[in-house]
């Protein structure tokens, strides 16, 4: 019973990381069609951002406060990172989709390579409070106390996309605007605000998952986010191009099945999780086209 | 001696190419301030595509101008805040958004005329909870046709509103047609000649991309005109 109960919490903390990073990447595809490959360089930066700001915030002498500090420094920059990009790169490109994955692949690459470059390829670790590196005991488990974090962190954002996209005027054209762009602009709304919008919110969400990766792998590395970018894209198209629903329930299977395959199996997760996709389109080919936020 | 009142909107030399095929071809008409000018011919002649490159749906090439000032460089948001009010083909109603939500999206700041749509449309005030998606399509049509109408325009385009509806509904969508066109000016493509008749003041007739009749309504009571314009096959 516990190690179902540890391999439960342990998969829902990683399906955090993954909902964090793919509900951004939906909305993106979902408004915009734009298949954005450079959201793992959002996750990067941020997870970079906040390591640099914590290396420099040594004046903050309370370890938790010094963290959090970093990590709004972190948030900051892959929120800003994110919206340039759409703003220098990807609005110029605007329904070049070809044009826009070569960029935004160009984006990933170039941006793990000035990373590397900077700092080097070997793992950054934060300095954590504490409590995270302790556990709490559920049913018999020992789970990690970082887990209760990464659950927490993804189920606010689920919590505030949802009220964000159902009760502001933003959120109701971004709605419209996955079902039907055209006619979005047809009614006199200038659809583009609402893209830089949702590419800041993806930056930002994408770099909180930089930032909390850095707690669950207990280290960041250049190339973690094209790692955890691979696992989004799977969890968008089992979960429905477009849906923040349906990427939270989606974020959790594949964790859940990664987690408990390699613990009953020995090192096929990864395969489970594509094995999974496949069973997904053959049951529903049309989750591909699926559109709702 | 006065000269003639200038057009509300005037289309000169239109084109459009769409997936390798030149579809408006040099497209030119005015459409005159006041009552309702119907875009005709047969399927697939540009009657669509033409109202689209109007609004810059699609890229265009030539003049489009809206009283006085040319809009053809302009994003399609900025010519429907100029006050031209897109009725589409398929209604296009968001089906996940409720009929409220459709009709919040398209209010624009102060100008929202609810009093307006509820008196043309009172089962939407009663259905204003409901997803749009789940409406029968007459009730699609009737969100389509407020979304349009919750602004003030100078312009409506108007895209086969009849298309696939009951005959009951068809004629109580031309009622609603009439009383719009009592107040604004509009550009309809229908396919439903009995409409035509009953709505439109003049007539341009489209055949493969051009511009082959200008006209008043008056014309189509002549047989062999529509028959040599719009062929055996078009409902009349």
């Amino acid at each position: 019973m516990s190690t179902v109960v540890l391999l439960t919490i342990t998969g829902l903390g990683l399906g955090a990381m993954y909902f964090l990073v793919a509900s951004g990447l939906s909305l993106i595809y979902g408004l915009m069609g734009v298949l954005n490959f450079a959201h793992g360089a959002f996750i990067t930066v941020g997870a970079y951002g906040a390591w640099f700001a914590e290396t420099k915030l040594s004046g903050i002498g309370s370890v938790p406060l010094r963290f959090l500090a970093a990590s709004v420094v972190g948030l900051a920059a892959g929120t800003c990172f994110a919206t340039l990009v759409e703003l220098v790169l990807i609005r110029p490109l605007y329904l070049r989709h070809i044009e826009q994955v070569l960029v935004t692949v160009g984006v990933s690459l170039a941006t793990v390579a000035l990373v590397e470059g900077i700092w080097g390829s070997d793992p950054k670790f934060y300095v954590l409070p504490p409590w995270f590196s302790g556990t709490t005991t559920v049913a018999g488990a020992y789970i990690p106390n970082d887990r209760w974090i990464e659950i927490a962190a993804a189920a606010a954002v689920l919590v505030g996309l949802l009220t964000f996209l159902r009760f502001t005027r933003y959120g109701l054209i971004i709605r419209a605007g996955v079902e039907n762009r055209a006619m979005v602009t047809a009614l006199g709304i200038d659809v583009k605000r609402a893209f830089t919008l949702v590419f800041a919110l993806g930056g930002l969400a994408a770099a909180l998952a930089g930032v909390l990766s850095g707690i669950y792998f207990t280290s960041i590395t250049p190339e973690r986010g094209t790692s955890l970018l691979i696992f989004a894209f799977i969890v968008i198209v089992i979960g429905g191009l477009g849906s923040i629903k349906g990427s939270a329930v989606a974020s959790a299977a594949v964790a859940l099945t990664q987690q408990y395959v390699n613990y009953y199996s020995t090192g096929i997760g990864d395969l489970s999780v594509v094995l999974l996709l496949a069973i997904v389109l053959l049951a529903r080919p049309a989750q591909l086209a699926g559109r709702t936020a | 001696m006065s000269s003639a009142p200038r057009p509300l909107l005037e289309v000169r030399d239109l084109h459009v190419d769409l997936g390798g095929a030149h579809v408006l071809q040099g497209v030119s008409f005015d459409v005159p301030a006041g009552g309702i000018t119907a875009l005709l011919g047969r399927n697939g002649v540009g009657k669509t595509t033409t109202l689209r490159g109007v609004l810059g749906l699609v890229p265009r090439r030539g003049q489009v101008v809206l009283a006085g000032e040319r809009i053809d460089r302009e994003a399609t948001h900025r010519i429907v805040r100029r006050g031209v009010g897109y009725v589409p083909e398929d209604r296009d109603v968001f089906a996940g958004l409720t009929v409220a939500e459709n009709l919040r999206l398209a209010a624009r700041n102060g100008s929202a005329r609810y009093d307006l749509v509820h008196d043309l449309f009172p089962e939407l005030e009663e259905r204003a909870r409901q997803r749009a998606g789940t409406l029968s399509g007459g009730q699609q049509q009737m969100v389509a046709i407020a979304r349009a109408l919750l602004n003030p325009n100078r312009l409506l385009l108007i895209d086969e509103p009849t298309k696939g509806l009951a005959p009951a509904l068809v004629s109580e969508v031309a009622g609603l047609l009439e009383r719009i066109a009592a107040a604004e000016t509009a550009l309809l493509v229908e396919q439903n000649l009995a409409v035509v008749r009953r709505l439109a003041s003049s007539i341009v007739v489209l055949d493969q991309g051009r511009v082959v009749h200008v006209g008043t309504a008056a014309d189509l009571d002549d047989e062999a005109l529509v028959h040599r314009l719009l062929g055996v096959g078009h409902a009349a």
